[in-house]
């Protein structure tokens, strides 16, 4: 085993930093059919080094669906996902956990492992290689940010739902992949930790990371991300800064419930409010 | 399938499961390596247990019967034969024990390591407590094998004929429960039971017909084999088992690490580099394997796979690093320890294996769907 674990080490190339702004993660007119439904119609869309993306639109546009194509969770119909520069299907498995970590819309577990082993689950693509090292540091250090240190002993079933996706979240974040996919990771979690888990995407995307986010709070998205996609029936309806993309004509149409969107007093950020 | 570099169980970065006493983050964060100082966990404390009551229970058993012969004695003849001193024991005493005794009790320990170990591999594959091949009709699917070869008299691969034909019908079974007991990635514990019963009663049906068409001699055979006994244990019947036990016990450990990060879910599993169709594929392997060496000779028994991973994971938590030989381990106490009292508490009849662990097993494997039940809320 060690020297499956040596050799290992040796055949996967580890990920190499990269300046701001280069495209971690590109989709290229991606089609994605499930059953009968064309879920994904043609949404083109780069993640880049070292800014924060927010995926929004309504329920079933296909959010979800695009962040499984670009984690290479399923093949797309049509057109390509590239990831860190390459076709995604062309990575391995293990290459691929060095280079994404994903967050999945509901952290379930079979069995009732430690809260501390759950996020230590994170660091496994790097068993046999140099960054091993960090293993501990990494761990200590999501957890820290996460603030699920408290119960680090406490098993993951004995948790509530705010406290799972929290350790979910550590789990993805001590894993320090480059690219970072989050689906909803602030649905059940509570004001105070909903801003905590945005400024970690914040922080991680000023450290140099790309972070796509699913989020249905268009005020966090608007606040926080960098640039807002916004999903309408499978395919991109806009992109850009959120000040310029969320436009009251555009999110009424696209959610099919008017809204009203006015600069916050203070800063300026826009605020979406349904109208009533 | 892509070769895929094993996260080394060896060298896996985690401090072994014995730490489960979580340190405090600042300790967490402590330089790579400290963790393995620490004195000896849980887990060690475990291992070396349970390797201790074997040995004891192994040389005791050897002694026990109706020709009894003392510890002192056993241990002398062991010597003896492996050259190193000891004095052979007179021709009766001898024989009993390397002809009788021995068999058997090499035998109890390799069926009953595969039956624990396959416990605990269907339940991390499955992700899901209540899988045991017994319960799921991994089993059953194999007896059909072992019965049918038996039956039309089979004698193609010789010694090992019955261990293949039970290999090759429980590989097919629990193909079969897997793909019709998993949906979206999940096996629902509803699902999976019933899986189990349908199963069971098919592989029922099948032994049945075979047994109808059987004559005498091959009828008397099947049913001493049916009633789970280790009683006929030869060194020839040690042979028939041992490759398929052997190559499943030592290819297990490896997938342990794999076997917990699947607990996360197949996706999550695969976002942190474990080629889960490859995984799926070697353990359903090595789950035939071992549950076929266990049918071929001492016919169904069940719930040995499923008592021994829940009380180890009960002493020591979930992770399958010590789980999956642990259970290896204490599969073979409890079976070594089932067949010497199945031998000996009703001396000289003897109370069929088979019979005595679904007597112990049965009620606990209740409490433990209780205990399911109420975990999630009901089954719907």
């Amino acid at each position: 085993m060690t020297i499956t674990a040596l050799f290992a080490a040796r055949r996967r190339s580890l990920p190499a930093p990269v300046p701001a702004g280069t495209p971690l993660a590109e989709a290229r007119d991606l089609h994605v059919r499930l059953g009968q439904r064309e879920v994904l119609a043609g949404v083109g869309l780069v993640a880049r080094a070292g800014e924060v993306l927010a995926l929004v639109g309504p329920n079933g546009a296909g959010k979800s669906t695009l962040l499984a194509a670009l984690a290479a969770d399923l093949r797309p119909d049509r057109g390509e996902v590239r990831i860190d520069g390459r076709p995604a299907h062309e990575w391995s498995a293990p290459e691929l956990a060095l280079r994404r970590a994903v967050l999945p819309q509901a952290a379930t577990l079979s069995f009732p492992f430690p809260v501390a082993e759950v996020v230590r689950m994170g660091r496994a693509p790097w068993a046999g290689t140099p960054l091993e090292d960090e293993d501990g540091t990494a761990v200590a250090a999501a957890m820290a940010a996460t603030e699920v240190a408290g119960f680090a002993a406490r098993p993951f079933s004995a948790l509530s739902g705010g406290e799972r996706a929290r350790v979910a979240l550590a789990r993805v974040l001590a894993q320090r992949a480059p690219l970072l996919l989050l689906d909803e990771p602030t649905a059940a979690l509570d004001l105070r930790h909903q801003e905590l888990v945005l400024r970690i995407c914040r922080d991680r995307a000023s450290a140099g990371d790309a972070v796509v986010v699913v989020l249905h709070d268009l005020g966090l998205a608007a606040a926080h991300a960098d640039r807002a996609a916004v999903l309408h029936e499978g395919s991109i309806a806009a992109e850009g800064p959120p000040a310029e993309v969320f436009g009251a004509g555009l999110l009424s149409r696209v959610y099919r419930q008017p809204v009203e969107v006015l600069p916050h007093p203070r800063t300026g950020v826009p605020l979406v409010i349904p109208e009533r | 399938m892509t070769a895929t570099p094993e996260p080394a169980t060896t060298q896996a970065p985690t401090p072994a499961p014995a730490i489960r006493k979580q340190p405090p983050p600042e300790e967490a964060a402590a330089p790579p390596g400290a963790g393995r100082k620490q004195p000896p966990g849980r887990a060690t404390l475990l291992t070396g247990g349970l390797l201790a009551a074997l040995v004891l229970l192994c040389l005791l058993s050897a002694g026990i019967g109706a020709y009894g012969i003392p510890l002192g004695d056993v241990l002398s003849s062991v010597l003896h034969r492996t050259g190193l001193g000891g004095a052979a024991l007179d021709r009766v005493g001898e024989s009993v024990l390397w002809n009788v005794r021995l068999p058997r009790v090499v035998l109890a320990l390799l069926v009953g390591a595969s039956l624990g170990c396959a416990g605990a591999l269907t339940q991390g594959v499955f992700g899901n407590p209540l899988a045991e091949p017994g319960v799921i009709g991994i089993s059953s699917g194999a007896a059909v094998g072992a019965v049918a070869s038996i039956a039309l008299g089979l004698s193609f691969f010789g010694n090992w004929t019955v261990t293949a034909c039970a290999f090759v019908a429980g590989l097919a079974t629990v193909l079969l429960v897997y793909v019709l007991s998993r949906s979206g990635g999940r096996t629902e514990v509803v699902t999976l039971i019933l899986t189990g019963i349908a199963v069971n009663a098919f592989a029922g049906a099948l032994i049945g017909l075979f047994i109808f068409f059987a004559d005498n001699a091959q009828i008397t055979q099947i049913t001493f084999w049916q009633l789970g006994s280790l009683a006929q244990a030869t060194w020839p019947k040690v042979l028939a088992v041992l490759p398929c036990a052997v190559a499943g016990l030592a290819v297990a450990p490896f997938y342990a690490r794999k076997l917990d990060l699947l607990a996360l879910g197949e996706r999550p599993a695969r976002h942190l580099g474990v080629d889960v169709e490859r995984l799926r594929v070697v353990l359903v392997l090595v789950v035939a394997l071992l549950t076929a060496a266990a049918v071929a000779v001492a016919g169904v028994i069940t719930f040995v796979g499923l008592l021994v991973p829940h009380l180890l994971r009960m002493a020591n938590g979930p992770g399958h690093r010590l789980l999956v030989p642990g259970s290896a381990l204490g599969g073979a106490l409890a079976l070594l320890a089932g067949d010497l009292a199945a031998r000996t508490v009703a001396a000289p009849a003897e109370l069929p294996l088979g019979v005595l662990t679904a007597l112990f097993g049965s009620p606990f494997f209740f409490w433990l769907l209780r205990r399911t039940r109420r975990g999630q809320g009901g089954w719907a």
